[in-house]
């Protein structure tokens, strides 16, 4: 196991998007979101693909790196891809062999799907994890979910369990470290035997983590009783959430590509997708 | 041939990334079991004490240089070096959060089955253990939860003991002890050491555990070894610890300042009792009054 495991994808950095107000981020995401399942033509998704990388220019991170952390979807990507080009019909027949027929449609319909998952994830990641810490993320979460409190949801308590497991994530990964290596030291072995040797061989390290998470969890609940956390009944925060202009202009020009991509897919309806 | 030899180890974290830490910095240092007795190993939180320990059961490897135990490099065959953790046994600091078994016993036979053990050479190692840290019989049976926090450190270290290594190596064995505690563990420890001949090497933040039960001193900062000389020696350069971030025993600050004041009963103070006979001493000679 690695010592430097680092938790979420999120990128220091003091960039526009950076700097956006977490709440209109999750907002601009969805937004985002829908305008690419509005997409339906080639147009659209140049226009799409074009506003993706503006958007990755204006966060300062590296597309290379954005590209890297899709790896693991590359399975999804590369199936979805070979399924379209095979099993799609169309107009234009490109190669026939024997059964295998391939159209022009299905080869232009599995780029614009592969478009669209990239799309996504671009999307997703650059508003959310690579330029928002997880902590302002919950935070804006918990308060764009607010409305729901008039309906008996115990919004505050389910941002309070996240932020609280997002902070222990690091400090457990610490502990089974320490435990790894007091089990190491008397001899324990986690690499070597069958699948069944192995799981067994995780005991020592479970049973003394989830003791110490169980530990930590009644110190933590002592610890916010002593300084009279009662929930989120009437609870101020330090870092209040503003939205400012800057907000409502990103929202602005996300509109106006949902707009565009609308119009595109009307009067430039070229190669429509079906899916 | 020296029990342990380290040979210019040089240890970084996260090595090539931004956040690399150079914990070990070419250090070189010899340990002869026989003639050193218990070696104290001192050092600022971040001075490398814990990396070091680490290098020498292989749970950490090396950079650079050779880890040497009785004459042989343990990273020569990479694949045996479970064999080391068995030769050099390791107590981390808070064993008690290690403990995992249904009983206490069970929890200390752990390392010795690891080992290859079983039948009654696994029960004497474990009933010796246990009476080397000090744990009465009736509690082997219990699970380790319901033992107390001392009992649990026990516990842990008779874990380690079990395996019988040649050098025993504590991190903070008395960490978090009340004085008794401290003494009771400390004083077993120093007795285990006398008794069955083991090396042991013990890390620790008290200086005044470090003069009772320590007769060689480590002092490592920055990365290296600042000194390794006997408590006397080490403790008489006042100066040179203070510099570093590290204490010196309280009545080795009373002799200095004693010293300041013209009354001389030299710089190697580190225990009460040894201040005490100096004091005298002076006093039949006239010195003070």
């Amino acid at each position: 196991m690695k010592s430097d495991i680092t938790f979420g994808q999120y990128v220091e950095g003091n960039s526009l998007i950076h700097r956006l107000d977490p709440r209109m981020k999750i907002v601009l995401s969805i937004l985002y979101i829908v305008t690419i399942f509005l997409a339906k033509s080639v147009t659209a998704f140049a226009l799409l693909t074009l506003s993706a990388f503006l958007l990755i220019a204006l966060t300062g991170l590296s597309p290379a790196m954005i590209l890297r952390g899709m790896r693991p979807l590359l399975f999804i990507i590369v199936f979805t891809a070979v399924f379209n080009i095979f099993w799609m019909t169309g107009d234009t027949l490109l190669i026939s062999l024997g059964p295998i027929k391939i159209y022009l449609e299905g080869i232009i319909n599995a780029v614009l799907i592969i478009l669209r998952i990239v799309l996504l994830i671009v999307a997703t990641s650059v508003f959310l994890t690579y330029t928002t810490t997880p902590l302002a993320l919950t935070d804006g979460l918990e308060q764009l979910l607010a409305p729901l409190k008039k309906l008996h949801v115990p919004v505050h308590e389910f941002s309070m369990m996240m932020t609280i497991a997002l902070r222990f994530i690091p400090t457990l990964i610490d502990e089974t470290q320490k435990i790894m290596n007091a089990q190491k030291a008397r001899g324990a072995d986690f690499s070597t035997g069958n699948l069944l040797q192995r799981a067994k061989a995780l005991i020592p390290i479970l049973i003394p983590l989830f003791i110490s998470a169980f530990r930590r969890a009644d110190e933590l609940a002592t610890a916010m009783e002593c300084r009279c956390y009662t929930g989120g009944e009437g609870r101020t925060r330090m870092n209040v959430l503003r939205s400012t202009p800057k907000d409502w202009a990103a929202a602005f020009v996300v509109l106006v590509l949902g707009a565009a991509i609308v119009l595109a897919n009307l009067y430039f309806p070229l190669y429509g997708l079906t899916l | 041939m020296a029990t342990i030899e380290l040979n210019n180890i040089t240890f970084t974290y996260n090595k090539n990334t931004p956040s690399a830490v150079c914990a070990l910095d070419h250090v070189s240092l010899k340990i002869d079991g026989a003639a050193d007795g218990i070696t104290g190993l001192i050092g600022h939180t971040g001075s490398g004490k814990s990396t070091l320990v680490q290098m020498l059961n292989g749970l950490l490897k090396p950079d650079e240089g050779q880890v040497i135990l009785d004459g042989t490099d343990i990273w020569a065959e990479p694949k045996k070096i479970r064999d080391v953790r068995f030769k050099a046994g390791l107590v981390m600091q808070y064993p008690e959060y290690q403990l995992f078994a249904e009983t206490v016993r069970e929890d200390i036979a752990f390392g010795p089955k690891n080992m290859g053990l079983t039948g009654d050479e696994l029960n004497t190692r474990v009933l010796e253990a246990a009476k080397f840290s000090g744990l009465s019989h009736e509690l082997l049976d219990k699970s380790p939860f319901e033992l107390s926090g001392g009992q649990k450190r026990r516990a842990a270290l008779a874990g380690v003991m079990a395996m019988q290594p040649k050098i025993l190596i504590l991190d903070e064995p008395a960490a978090g002890l009340d004085p008794v505690g401290r003494r009771d563990i400390l004083g077993g420890i120093r007795k285990y050491a006398g008794e069955s001949g083991t090396t042991v090497i013990i890390v620790s933040h008290s200086m005044e555990d470090m003069a009772m039960y320590c007769d060689k001193l480590v002092v490592m900062a920055d990365a290296k070894i600042l000194m390794h000389k006997t408590c006397a020696e080490v403790f008489s350069e006042y100066q040179k610890l203070t510099s570093v971030g590290l204490d010196v025993p309280q009545i080795t600050r009373i002799a200095s300042a004693l010293a300041e004041n013209g009354v001389d009963i030299g710089a190697d103070i580190y225990t009460v009792d040894y201040a005490v006979k100096q004091l005298l001493k002076q006093r039949q000679r006239g010195g003070v009054s």
